[in-house]
């Protein structure tokens, strides 16, 4: 780790100035992601700038009956929310299936959203990884890949994004509250929030520098039953070798977001037409353009038999 | 005390304190966070400084320069201690390849440097700042490729056996199976890093460290050092998990020692867990085939077992054949080791080494065979159950018992009724059943002691054993409180410590019956002395209550002392007792398992093991060693792999995020049943080994369960949803 100055911040455009005008600052939330990116020289930040004292902790009722979840509300409190639990539980449900109490007890909405890929050679600093130092190679393509995504992916990259909430998010059409260093604020669906790795993985977001995450805010609940159906190796405390995050009407129909298998959070919307069809139909079209390795072969099959689990549990 | 006829009755067979279920005497230390594991010694009148290691960036080749001068010039930083400047050490007895000094890289994340500086932070920051040059070289690191160039490795290591005719036995009969099966390298992932303390006094340096054998990490240290084995006192009294990981000398002692002669003050090292799984040994991978015939009723006639596994130059082949050698009859039968050399990190010992990778395979092929006879898996064991060495049947097992616990766990687990494979099912989960020998050697090792009665009649018990997290303290302080007729309270025991006489050491499941025979020798010692300061006739002295009685004369224990105190010192020496007898221990585990349909995940249901292993001094921490190894079986059957990166040569998952070891969440209910046994023949303590039993054939049955729930059979470790998923029912 190296050495950092850290300031608290007194306001969120004071935030975003600070972060604009520094190229080497970084917001701390919880910091279960950043410290852990810090120790080993993955991010080398020169200044932290804390953004936890700013009341960006509280979930509110917004005006078209959906929910504004502050960018610093944990996952614990999220996903115990009353009307997350009852409105939205895919939600409540891909907190709780991501890593264990203690880290919940201190994640941040925001952070979660941001946290970056688990690809073991991007931990590793002495390999060559484009997401970690541009233009020096992607170890994985080739090598260890079993965790590593199998669509959208590029010969740069094929680094998965590890997050089980914003699997929820995109499943509910979030949309990301931002304000940038000018004070101009924007509001990005989770639609476009992450980027495809394409020739510059080290980019993973639309946000620009200094941009900053106030909140994320759910349209109103759309009901179904909702599945989040996460598949891993061990039990616990392990992060998704693929996850299914399914929304399934009385009717049939539905939709799906993938994780584990892409750069982003993966829907696709024509695929979500087939759901009636059922597991087979759906995959085909969402996974079509898969190009696994060796080694992640495993996961095309894998999302359509999880995804066949969930329709047919939502069936009941 | 030379132990060489069977032990008959002694002091031990009261079981007033031995055998009880007495809790851990230092588990209050442990849970009020008083027990002092190494990195935390802390001398307030002491400034110590902080050593951050660094490995090397390739798997093979050499240094052709180091830039430490960005390093030497950051904040806080003391020294800066390089390998090329170090040079050529000594290695010590014990490890492969070497822990420190030279330009020559032998594998990735070897250490080449240790950077010295006031905190931890700053040193961990300097460190990053070291820039290597470096002539990489082309190294082996894919054993699938180099088990075509495996050589036999040198007879020492007894490559092969056989006994009849193997081929001609196998060619004719009626029935047979012939598989081959892997298991992959794994990291011994204990809790507590690699971590160590070392401060100089003149010329003599004391160590504080996490040492499961201390005398030989002395001599090994010494002969790094090129210091006489007196001038280093090293201490180990707690120790948070080794699993073999630390019987060696490992780099951080090394380390440690080396950061405080160059900064002239106490220095902390321990190994960022990064670091670990390719810096330090793991178990390495195997494959392994066998072959077995046998005739229509389920007698085996014919078995063999070959097994390839790589290690660095002058390494050693992993054992996975040895069991096969004595588990089952069969009179005719080879066993062969084939050794590749491979330039990932050194292979070495991890719990139950050979046995573990051994039995994942053998106790497969059993069931696999088993099946092609239409047998149960359970009836097909017993039938082939051998009371003696069958390569060598003028050898008897001690005493063997894995009829008696195949039988009983059949029973308490309610194994008949077992179904087909595939055909039972409970909403989402296919449900199995499966069973596996438990079988590991008892091993022998001399290990002394030295007990002291005080005036306060408190006998303080002192050798160089050490506590891995098993429970020694425990089992010595009954071991002394029954010779000398006390409670466990009336014991101190002071472990882990170079000044002490030389024990055993935890190691190879032999620390348990080693360390209590010694002490139970040093007690006899200590006996004699008590009598005859009392002016007793030794022979018919009893020892009870604090009290010592001869005849209708009680002395407490306390007067004996005198002011001075008494000690006796001895230690327990081996004839040729587990030469003339196949010494073992035994068990069987049956395991339940439910795999999703759908997704093919594992998740266990429940598990029983039966043990058979002698006497069990203590309920509470014997059954703790056995849900352990049964726990350290279901990571091996379901996920535990060191990732090869067969092109950089390394371990790429090498953090306990990428390298899965079972959470609490994996681990259903666990049962341990004892069998009540003694075994005359291995100790006076008439008690065997039981820290790596529970961990020989759990994954295997886990295995069996599997292939019972799904009918998917799987011979590559671990058994991953991957490799399910092809053969389940469609969903969709
Ligand atoms: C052992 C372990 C297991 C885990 N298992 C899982 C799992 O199974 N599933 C899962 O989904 N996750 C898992 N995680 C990841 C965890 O969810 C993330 O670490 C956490 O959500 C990050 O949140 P944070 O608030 O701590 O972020 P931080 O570490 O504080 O920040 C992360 C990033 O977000 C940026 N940032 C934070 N807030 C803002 C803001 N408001 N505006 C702009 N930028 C911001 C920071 O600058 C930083 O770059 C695991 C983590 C660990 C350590
Ligand atoms: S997949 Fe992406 S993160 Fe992983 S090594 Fe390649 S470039 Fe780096």
């Amino acid at each position: 780790m190296r050495a950092f100055t850290y300031e608290r911040a007194s306001s969120v455009e004071a935030a975003a100035q600070a972060a604009a005008g520094n190229r080497e600052a970084k917001f701390i939330a919880g910091g279960t992601n950043l410290l852990d990116l810090m120790k080993l020289e993955i991010e080398t930040p020169t200044h932290l700038i804390d953004v936890n004292g700013l009341g960006l902790d509280t979930i509110e009722a917004t005006p078209d009956g959906g929910l504004r979840i502050g960018a610093m509300v944990r996952n614990t409190d999220l996903a115990s929310h009353e009307v997350v639990r009852r409105d939205y539980g895919l939600l409540s449900r891909a907190l709780l299936a991501g890593a264990s109490g203690q880290l919940r007890n201190k994640a941040t909405t925001s952070g979660n959203l941001l946290q970056r890929t688990r690809c073991p050679y991007f931990y590793d600093t002495n390999q060559p990884c484009n997401k970690r130092t541009p233009g020096s190679g992607c170890s994985a393509i080739g090598g260890y890949s079993r965790q590593n995504a199998v669509v959208g992916v590029s010969d740069a990259c094929i680094a998965t994004h590890p997050s089980d909430m914003a699997i929820a998010m995109r499943a509910l059409d979030a949309v990301v509250e931002t304000v940038k260093p000018d004070g101009s604020k924007r509001a990005i669906p989770m639609a476009d929030f992450h980027r495809l790795p394409g020739d510059t993985p080290h980019i993973e977001t639309v946000l620009e520098q200094g941009e900053f995450i106030t909140a994320v805010v759910l349209p109103a609940p759309i009901g179904g039953k909702q599945i989040y159906r996460k598949v891993r190796d061990r039990a616990s405390y392990a992060f998704a070798l693929i996850s299914v995050g399914a929304i399934i009407q009385p009717d049939g129909t539905g939709r799906v977001a993938v994780g584990g298998v892409a750069h982003k959070p993966w829907r696709v919307e024509a695929a979500e037409a087939e759901l009636p069809k059922g597991a087979r139909a759906t995959a085909s079209i969402l996974l079509a353009d898969a190009r696994p390795t060796e080694q992640n072969r495993f996961k095309v099959d894998l999302v359509e038999r999880a995804l066949g689990a969930a329709i047919a549990e939502a069936k009941g | 005390m030379q132990f060489d006829t069977p032990a008959t009755t002694n002091p031990i067979d009261q079981l007033k304190v031995v055998g009880k279920p007495i809790p851990r005497i230092d588990g209050q230390l442990k849970t009020t966070g008083r027990a002092m594991y190494a990195y935390e010694w802390h001398d307030p009148k002491l400034s110590y400084a902080y050593g951050y290691p660094v490995g090397a960036s390739i798997a093979k080749g050499r240094i052709n320069s180091m830039d430490v001068s960005a390093a030497k010039k950051a904040p806080g930083v003391i020294a800066v201690v390089t390998a090329p400047e170090i040079g050529d050490r000594k290695k010590g007895k014990f490890n492969t390849v070497k822990l420190f000094g030279g330009d020559e890289v032998q594998h990735y994340h070897q250490a080449i440097a240790l950077v010295v500086a006031e905190t931890f932070e700053q040193a961990r920051s300097a460190a990053a700042l070291i820039k290597v040059s470096y002539t990489e070289e082309k190294g082996v690191f894919d054993l699938k490729e180099a088990m075509k160039t495996a050589v036999k490795p040198d007879e020492k290591q007894e490559p092969d056996t056989k006994a009849g005719d193997f081929q001609a036995a196998f060619a004719s009969a009626p029935v047979t199976m012939e598989e081959t099966y892997t298991t992959p390298d794994q990291s011994h992932a204990m809790m507590e890093p690699h971590a160590s303390i070392a401060a100089w006094n003149g010329d003599a340096v004391s160590v504080w460290t996490s040492s499961q054998m201390i005398d030989w990490w002395r001599g090994d240290l010494a002969t790094f050092l090129d210091v006489d084995k007196e001038k280093i006192h090293l201490m180990s009294p707690f120790i948070g998990g080794g699993f073999g990981g630390k019987l060696f000398l490992r780099v951080d002692a090394v380390l440690a020692v080396l950061g405080a002669q160059a900064a002239k003050r106490p220095v902390k090292v321990t190994l960022p867990r990064p670091l670990i799984m390719n810096n330090t040994t793991h178990r390495p991978a195997t494959i392994q085939r066998i072959r077995i015939g046998a005739e229509e009723n389920g007698k085996i006639t014919a078995i063999a077992h070959e097994s390839w596994s790589g290690d660095q130059p002058e390494g050693q082949p992993e054992t996975a054949v040895n069991q096969t050698r004595l588990l089952y009859a069969g009179a005719n039968r080879m066993t062969a080791m084939r050794l590749a050399t491979l330039h990932l990190p050194e292979g070495n010992a991890m719990r139950a080494p050979g046995e573990a990778p051994g039995l994942m395979a053998l106790e497969i092929a059993i069931d696999e065979m088993a099946e092609k006879l239409g047998l149960d898996p359970v009836e097909f064991r017993i039938i082939n159950d051998t009371q003696v060495d069958p390569e060598k049947p003028e050898r008897p097992f001690s005493h063997r018992d894995l009829i008696g616990c195949l039988k009983l766990g059949a029973e308490k687990f309610g194994w008949t009724g077992r179904g087909k494979p595939g055909a039972r099912r409970e909403g989402n989960w296919l449900i199995g059943t499966g069973v596996g020998a438990a079988f590991r050697n008892n091993m022998l090792l001399p290990s002394g002691a030295r007990v002291r009665l005080g005036n306060d009649g408190v006998v303080t018990v002192e050798t160089d054993m050490t506590d891995i997290g098993t429970g020694s303290y425990t089992i010595i302080a009954q071991t002394a409180a029954e010779m000398m007729g006390l409670g466990v309270d009336k014991v101190a025991v002071h472990l882990g410590d170079s000044r002490f006489p030389v024990s055993a050491g935890s190691g190879g499941q032999f620390g348990a019956n080693c360390s209590t025979a010694g002490v139970y020798a040093a007690c006899v010692k200590l006996r004699e002395a008590v009598a005859q300061k009392l002016g007793f006739n030794s022979a018919d002295v009893a020892f009870e209550d604090g009290q010592v009685r001869s005849g209708n004369r009680s002395v407490p224990l306390s007067e004996a002392a005198g002011s001075e105190g008494l000690v006796g010192e001895d230690t327990i020496e081996w004839g040729d007792l587990d030469k003339t007898h196949q010494q073992s221990t035994f068990g069987a585990h049956f395991v339940e398992v439910g795999v999703d349909v759908a997704t093919g995940e594992t998740r266990i249901r429940r598990m029983l093991a039966v043990c058979a292993a002698g006497r069990i001094l203590n309920p509470i921490t014997a059954r703790s060693q056995v849900i352990g190894a049964m726990t350290m079986g279901a990571g091996g059957a379901l996920t535990e792999e060191l990732a090869v990166d067969t092109r950089r040569g390394f371990f790429v998952n090498h953090d306990l995020a990428g390298y899965e070891v079972p959470v609490h969440a994996d681990i259903p209910h666990q049962e341990v049943i004892f069998m009540d046994e003694t075994d005359p023949m291995s100790s006076p303590m008439k008690a065997k080994g039981i820290g790596e039993l529970g961990l020989c054939g759990v994954s295997a049955a886990i295995a069996n369960a599997i292939y019972n729930a799904t009918g998917v059979r799987v011979r590559e470790y671990p058994i991953t949803l991957d490799k399910l998923i092809g053969g389940l029912p469609d969903v969709a």
